[in-house]
């Protein structure tokens, strides 16, 4: 497939008054053509500082930036210009003219480009009417929700028929019903008119929902990448785990607890999923380092080893649900799986 | 007391300081405006940063800005006569007035063009945008508020300052003030022009709020 972005050992550094950022340290990445890309990372993994590397609004310290074959950084500031217009952005706080109407705001690229008044005219409403906002023709950004503030920069950012989209953090201002509505309008934008779209990020969600490749960024490197897939299913480094699980809080990537209890179910126990019940009476997860248990006639028979939790408290509410429920708890020093 | 030579006077005298307060404000920001916007472009972290230029029209805008006008009215009378041809006199008095409030206008300037969202300029050069287009059409074009307000305040100053003009003969209200209302005690004359002086204030700041508001669309509604 035709690759429309090629970021070749790329490094950027900020360089303050007593200090030094290194925001990206070595950045190999290659995008093709039609791709949505995620590009994904904690703030501060230099996720922003890259995506502002792609039309150079900031220039890498080092490596090179290749748009559709063409490095970046030999261009002239004419031709940089110039390819800017192919490379359109959206950004999380929409960057609207809010002194503009909404149409006049759809027409400021199409002014750069010095396209003539009528025609820009009539190219704005057309896109107005692909993000459904045609009503709004004549209205002030100060008048709109977010979500159609974002859907009026999609429409200025398409103006100029770009060839790669870059949404930065695009929906972390929105609320997640608006993100899902500009998300889909994003994915319709990339079906129909076949926009390379690069979409940087920090929520897991918003690659999960649209993006078929992602890159996990972690302090200036790139920890992970690969088609949403891959990544999801098998999480291979520290910071694509943390990332993939970090809806479900972080107990499950490492127990920390080292408090282990023996448990044994014997034909006195109650008919209950016991275990189950237990985690969501004390809200806290246990690890199951063994279980071997049999249903005999309804009722299980046999053993179970579980890791509590560190907080003292939760243990030992959690041993006193279990004996209420007429099980034998016996506590195991060193217990080594 | 009141005989029409009296009232002429005062009628004449408000012309002649509307005359010299909005020609030295046009004047002032002929030259303000544009150090301005070099002072915002040319800063470190600017649009197109020049450390030397940046730091020169820096030091002279605060050397031009720190010296008490009625000094520099005086100071400058060599260049002044060799603009205008007189020393005194109201078209005199607008070229000390002019060059006092442009370094001034120039600071109001530069304090509206940094509250231009950085968002919306980063916005505009990743449409392509070149230095022009970012000057006329986000800069100046979304501060256009700030900059009516700034275009008041400045106003409401040089009326101010063109009262003193009175001291060099310059003519208008503050010197009809001095002149009458000091020098010759006569009281009601002074309370008079004080009132004139306060009016016409008033009346630029209205204007300036009204015009200000009117082409503000931050407000929803």
């Amino acid at each position: 497939m035709e690759t429309v972005i090629q970021i070749q050992n790329v490094t950027k550094t900020f360089v303050g008054k007593d200090n030094r950022v290194e925001a990206l340290k070595g950045i190999n990445l290659e995008i093709h053509k039609g791709e949505i890309y995620g590009i994904i990372g904690m703030s501060g993994a230099g996720k922003s500082t890259l995506v502002r590397c792609l039309n150079f609004l900031e220039r890498p310290t080092s490596g090179t930036v290749l748009i559709e074959g063409k490095d970046l950084s030999t261009m002239s500031d004419g031709e940089l210009r110039s390819t800017r217009t192919q490379i359109a952005m959206i950004f999380q706080h929409f960057n609207l003219l809010m002194q503009r109407t909404v149409i006049d705001n759809i027409c400021f690229p199409l002014e750069i480009t010095k396209v003539p008044r009528k025609d820009a005219l009539a190219r704005a409403r057309e896109l107005l009417e692909i993000v459904g906002l045609s009503e709004k023709e004549l209205a002030y950004p100060a008048q709109l929700s977010g979500g159609q503030k974002q859907r009026v920069a999609i429409a200025r950012a398409l103006a100029t028929n770009p060839k790669i989209l870059l949404c930065d953090e695009a929906t972390s201002a929105l609320d997640p019903k608006t993100t899902r509505a500009i998300l889909g309008l994003l994915k319709e934008i990339n079906e129909k008119y076949g926009i390379t779209i690069v979409i940087i990020t920090h929520e897991m969600a918003v690659v999960q929902e649209i993006c078929s490749h992602v890159a996990i960024i972690d302090e200036g490197v790139l920890a992970e990448t690969g088609t949403v897939t891959e990544v999801f299913q098998r999480p291979k480094s520290r910071a694509a785990k943390k990332l993939v699980f970090q809806g479900e809080g972080e107990q499950h990537l490492e127990m920390k607890g080292k408090r282990c209890i023996r448990i044994v179910f014997t034909s006195n126990s109650s008919f209950e999923p016991v275990i189950a019940n237990m985690v969501l009476t004390c809200k806290m997860p246990v690890n199951i380092l063994l279980a071997d248990t049999r249903d005999i006639g309804g009722v299980a028979h046999g053993q179970m080893i579980l890791q509590l939790p560190e907080d003292h408290k939760t243990a030992e509410s959690m041993i006193e649900y279990l004996k209420t429920r007429k099980l034998e708890v016996e506590e195991l020093d060193n217990y080594v799986g | 007391m009141w005989d029409s030579q009296t009232i002429m006077m005062i009628v004449e005298g408000t012309g002649v300081t509307l005359y010299m307060t909005l020609v030295s404000t046009l004047i002032a920001y002929l030259l303000g405006l544009p150090i301005g916007i070099l002072l915002v472009v040319t800063a470190p972290g600017g649009l197109k940063p020049v450390k030397l230029l940046y730091k020169i029209l820096d030091v002279v805008v605060n050397i031009v800005r720190s010296i008490p006008f009625l000094i520099l009215l005086m100071l400058i009378i060599p260049f002044t006569r060799f603009i205008v041809g007189k020393s005194y006199g109201a078209t005199a008095t607008i070229v000390p007035l002019a060059l006092a409030a442009a370094p001034f206008v120039a600071r109001l300037v530069e304090s509206s063009l940094l509250e231009v969202d950085h968002g919306v300029i980063e916005a505009a050069q990743s449409m392509g945008a070149g230095l022009g287009t970012i000057i006329w059409k986000v800069l100046l074009a979304e501060a256009r508020v700030s900059l009516i307000v700034g275009g008041t305040i400045s106003l409401g100053t040089i009326l101010g300052y063109s009262a003193m003009a009175g001291v060099v003969g310059g003519g208008g209200l503050g010197d009809i003030a001095i002149r009458y209302g000091y020098y010759r005690y006569q009281g009601d004359i002074m309370i008079v022009t004080v009132i004139l002086l306060v009016v016409l204030v008033q009346v630029l700041q209205m204007i300036g709020t009204r015009l200000s508001k009117k082409l503000d669309r931050r407000i929803t509604g």
